[in-house]
């Protein structure tokens, strides 16, 4: 007899939730209509509006703090009960030397805590978010912080510099009985799949072009979907609001309609257009931006997606406490707001893509 | 550059901890162990809130070394909320003509970088409200 399926569910023997949430995105924007005049003499279509931008003072560390203190001040708790501080990034500040200890040291964690830095492409702070609920869900600690944050870089006029963003979102779970939503369950799903990749030493990355769409993004995204759906008995109607990893506009909408959403229900969680590709901070900030909004007693579903390649796939039921605690801490979109326009020689200035010496 | 020192001094330098007086509850930054008002022992942890406005300030274009790919830069004199006045620099100030009594918020930001191969340095800087208050 076939062994039932159910075993792929994660689901730890303490429920765990979410009790604090805080996004960050720099105030600098580079249009993509900018990038299209230096690269392609202003012709043809651009993929998003524009991308924030980090200012010349800030990096994934600094980020990561100011999505950590907005987390602490939602989730009311003090910084020296959280157990681990896990920031998930493509773009650390060090080769060697761990951002999450300069963020824990700064938000107060420090030192009766673990302090790592994850690294999985685009579902690096995904990545974090499973391995929380596990250390939170097992009775080990009682508060964990995960971080999805980057910086990310493209090539000089290579087609990723459209829409490499920066920008992310920092996630405290604890017991599910304080939480502003609680984890339902989650499932993983990896395969060795080389779409995508940047070597130590290399600043830029580089992209199977053939491997980015079908075999990559939508095979293991679809497939996380369709799994934690499925073992969770839900469908696309038991979801209020759907947050999809989102390179580009068109890879989350298509994979919606693919799996049965109504364009509709991504609309909270798709800031692509306005933000970027903010890389391991995409996910996250797309669930910021949901909780910003979500309603007590609605659904949500978050599937990440990092090269390599991977997916994680969560579901999230809000509870009452959210509605009073979003009000704590800045929202998504007092970040989006704030937002001032750079042209290509700033940004690159900015981005240090310019040598000085 | 003393590697030592930044380490010494993190705790203030990331996130504006000074201390209390427990005899006269003047709040002390940058910590230095000894009340400036009542001149008895004082070092009781204390968390400033970040929040302050611009005493004073003055535009820094030939800056010291370590400083230099950031100029022009602002730095200004903060007075916290809690009453010890700072010297730090201005950030996130694009087109925002700045003005004495400007009510700022503590962020965490890079300070500099030894170069190329050396520390990164963290630190406090000032910015207007993300969000006015209320
Ligand atoms: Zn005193």
């Amino acid at each position: 007899m076939e062994q039932s399926n159910q075993d792929r569910l994660l689901k730890p023997s303490k429920q765990v939730g979410i009790v604090g949430y805080g996004a960050y995105i720099p105030r600098y924007r580079l249009p993509a209509s900018e990038v299209a005049r230096i690269w392609a003499g202003g012709a043809g279509g651009v993929p998003i509006v524009e991308k924030a931008v980090p200012g010349i003072d800030e990096d994934v560390i600094t980020m990561s703090i100011e999505a950590a203190r907005n987390a602490l001040a939602r989730a009311s708790i003090d910084p020296s009960e959280i157990r681990a501080v896990w920031v998930g990034s493509e773009s650390h500040p060090y080769s060697v030397k761990p951002s999450s200890t300069v963020v824990a040291e700064a938000i107060g964690a420090t030192p009766h805590t673990l302090a790592a830095d994850w690294e999985f492409a685009c579902k690096a702070g995904t990545e974090a978010i499973q391995a929380a609920i596990g250390f939170v869900g097992s009775g080990m600690a009682r508060f964990a912080l995960a971080i999805g944050m980057d910086t990310a870089q493209g090539r000089p006029g290579d087609a990723l510099e459209y829409t490499t963003g920066a920008g992310g979102a920092a996630i405290i779970l604890g017991p599910s009985d304080e939480s502003l939503a609680h984890f339902e369950g989650s499932y993983s799903y990896a395969t060795d799949t080389p779409d995508f990749w940047r070597r130590a030493d290399e600043k830029y990355p580089e992209h199977g072009e053939r491997f980015t769409g079908e075999p990559a993004y939508f095979k293991h995204v679809l497939t996380a979907a369709k799994e934690l759906m499925s073992l969770t008995n839900t469908g696309p109607e038991d979801y209020a609001h759907v947050i999809f990893h989102q390179p580009n506009v068109k890879f989350p909408q298509r994979a919606g309609r693919m799996l049965g959403f109504a364009d509709e229900q991504l609309e909270a969680g798709l800031l692509v257009s306005v933000i970027g590709n903010t890389y391991a901070g995409s996910p996250l900030v797309g669930l910021a931006s949901v909780l910003d909004i979500a309603e007590p007693g609605q659904r949500l579903l978050l599937v990440s997606y990092g090269s390599g390649a991977g997916s994680d796939a969560f579901s999230l039921s809000v509870t009452d406490r959210l509605v009073e605690a979003r009000e704590k801490a800045p929202s998504t979109q007092d970040y989006i707001g704030r937002r001032t326009e750079v042209d290509y020689a700033t940004y690159a200035r900015y981005r240090g893509k310019l040598t000085l010496s | 550059m003393e590697v030592s020192r930044h380490w010494r001094l993190k705790k203030q330098r990331y996130a504006l901890q000074g201390e209390v007086c427990p005899h006269c509850s003047v709040k002390i930054f940058p910590p230095r162990d000894i009340c400036p008002d009542c001149g008895l022992d004082a070092r009781t942890p204390f968390q400033f809130s970040g929040r302050g406005e611009v005493y004073s300030f003055t535009t820094v274009r030939d800056a010291p070394e370590g400083h230099s790919e950031q100029v022009p830069y602002t730095v200004a004199l903060v007075r916290l909320e809690e009453g010890p006045l700072v010297t730090a620099q201005l950030t996130d100030l694009d087109q925002q003509d700045v003005e004495i009594g400007l009510p700022v918020e503590m962020v965490t930001r890079k300070l500099r970088s030894d170069g190329e191969r050396g520390m990164l340095v963290y630190g406090y800087k000032f910015r207007p409200l993300l969000r006015p208050a209320a």
